[in-house]
């Protein structure tokens, strides 16, 4: 391929919102391939434990429209990884259906790769017993019943299995969990790009414009990969990209801004140099890619305890007047309430009350002397093993929590509450379990690569 | 007293994973990012003290193109458990605003 590879990166996460007068505008640019993820771990980890996506499908559907029609029309790849929020099995499946839903109505026939990356707890084990798999910090090496309390997981993709359905033919590749970097990646790798160049571009646009001076002007970006770097402009004429915007996107929820883990290696952007290239693109040069033994990084989810939750507001001056002496004796109240009410039965239950205005994002104290506000809203969080027993201590708890006196020789208070009933169940505690990585001597050992092609199928 | 709020034009926190958070403080200029980015008081002991964090886990990366520092450290909870209340940790900054550079 002669000149740069350019890779349209319509928006920051499939759903999210690709608009169409972008999408003409890279395409007019000369893209090579349209380029997208559809998830990470963000939004927690029910999203993996469940197979299901935090997007409504019809905003699903909305990008993915615009985007095949577009790939379509121009006769380029359309890549998408992360499929359905957290790329297991059912997230994927839910992305090809609306897929093909989307070319019946289009009219279009094409080649779809699925990748799927979701692992069989046997497998995982025995990997774990022939010592490849070791933990990242800070956790410990990996125990079997880790892998029991897992309902899915996924082992996070590189760029190698879409390098392979690129070069076989596929018009579409839906992946399961994949580093958005290496779905960015992938199509300038196959084409003999600088392997560092591409690596950097793609974790620059991998939120689309959210490297751009004004990442709510715009949604997605255009990376040109070339010999000895790449260049990077926003998609909306009316945006722009600065050295600085750029080069801040390297911080953007790493840990570390000059190191970047993939799979099979390290991107190391300490050398890079960001330059204005005109008025709206940015050109980095001096992106090194540092080869490592090949790596796949292990996510799972799973529920271990569910959670029934309560919530009042209070405005009384009693209660507002000391706000830390009333959580701490309306909590030992509830606690003590739950032994004597439900006793050993309730098992390791916890509760926690979350002063929202006071201090429910920190659990910190705040300083003495500060002020309270007009009123605070209180929320009651009950864990236990199963989510009856969740249930069963916040109905324990329902009349001390509601009508809680300030004062033991007052009438009873009672504080607002909204709803009847007033305790809600609200699920399983979804957690990630896993972090840990398994050695691997083939990048497409834990990948299986399923075809659907649309031309064929219909003439059977 | 100068505090860090004094001193950088930008401050904020996101979950890095599920099981790492990590702070950027941006300094209003070079000047004051030379002075203040390798603070005793931006130190490990203070982000245990804030946080609970465990300060062998505490790292620390200035960039100096961006006059700029960038602390993270792994979560004492892992993100989305039992006693989650920032899931992307995005208000976990607010605490580090009234720090004391002395």
């Amino acid at each position: 391929m002669d000149g740069p590879i350019k890779i349209l990166v319509p928006t920051g996460s499939l759903g999210a919102g690709a608009r169409e007068d972008e999408v003409r505008y890279g395409i007019a640019r000369g893209a090579h391939a349209i380029a997208t993820d559809a998830g990470s771990t963000d939004s927690g980890a029910a999203y993996l434990a469940l197979g299901i996506s935090k997007n409504n499908r019809g905003s699903v559907k909305r990008d993915l429209t615009i985007l095949m029609r577009a790939a379509a029309d121009a006769g380029i790849p359309l890549i998408v990884g992360t499929s359905g929020q957290a790329g297991g099995d059912r997230n994927l499946d839910w992305t090809r259906d609306i897929a093909m839903e989307v070319a019946q109505e289009l009219g279009l026939r094409p080649k779809i790769a699925l990748l799927y990356c979701e692992q069989a707890k046997e497998t995982l084990k025995r990997y774990n017993k022939a010592g490849k798999v070791s933990p990242l910090p800070p956790q410990g090496p990996l125990a079997d019943a880790t892998i029991d309390a897992c309902d899915h997981i996924v082992a996070v993709m590189g760029p190698e299995p879409y390098m392979a359905a690129l070069a076989s033919g596929a018009d579409i590749i839906l992946g399961g969990r994949t580093t958005d970097t290496a779905v960015l990646a992938s199509f300038a790798l196959l084409k003999g790009a600088d392997v560092g160049a591409a690596w950097h571009a793609a974790k620059i646009a991998e939120c689309g414009a959210q490297c751009t001076v004004s990442p709510i002007a715009s949604a997605g970006v255009l990376i040109s990969i070339g010999a000895s770097g790449f260049e990077v402009e926003p998609l909306s004429p009316d945006n722009r990209c600065s050295p600085e915007s750029v080069s801040a996107h390297m911080l953007y929820e790493n840990s570390n801004p000059f190191l970047l883990t993939e799979p099979g290696g390290v991107l190391d952007v300490t050398a890079a140099v960001y330059r204005q290239r005109d008025a709206r693109t940015v050109a980095v040069t001096g992106s090194v890619w540092r080869p490592q033994p090949y790596t796949m990084k292990l996510e799972g989810a799973g529920s271990r305890r569910f959670q029934t939750i309560m919530l009042i507001g209070i405005q009384d001056p009693h209660v507002l007047a000391n706000v830390d002496a009333f959580h701490d004796r309306m909590l030992a109240a509830l606690y003590d309430r739950v032994h004597k009410t439900i006793g050993p039965a309730a098992g390791d239950f916890h509760i926690s009350l979350r002063l929202y205005g006071w201090n429910a994002v920190s659990g910190d104290r705040p300083p003495p002397g500060t002020a309270a506000p007009r009123e605070i809203g209180v929320l009651f969080v009950a864990t236990a093993d199963s989510q009856e027993m969740a249930a069963q201590i916040a109905k324990a708890c329902n009349p001390y929590f509601f009508h809680f006196p300030v004062l033991m020789d007052e009438e009873l208070p009672s504080y607002g509450f909204a709803f009847s009933p007033a305790d809600i169940d609200r699920g399983p505690v979804y957690e990630f379990l896993l972090n840990h990585v398994v050695a691997l001597d083939d990048p497409m050992e834990l990948v299986r690569t399923v075809w659907i092609d649309m031309a064929q199928e219909e003439a059977v | 007293m100068v505090k860090l709020k004094d001193v950088c034009r930008h401050v904020r926190s996101k979950n890095a994973g599920p099981f790492w958070v990590t702070f950027d403080l941006f300094f209003d200029g070079a000047e004051k990012f030379r002075d203040y980015h390798a603070h005793p008081a931006l130190g490990p002991d203070t982000f245990q003290r804030l946080y609970g964090a465990d300060p062998a886990l505490v790292q620390h990366y200035p960039v100096p193109s961006l006059n700029m520092v960038k602390i993270s450290h792994a979560r004492t909870s892992p993100q989305g458990g039992m006693v989650e209340r920032d899931m992307h940790c995005g208000q976990q900054f607010v605490r580090l605003l009234d720090v004391e550079l002395a």
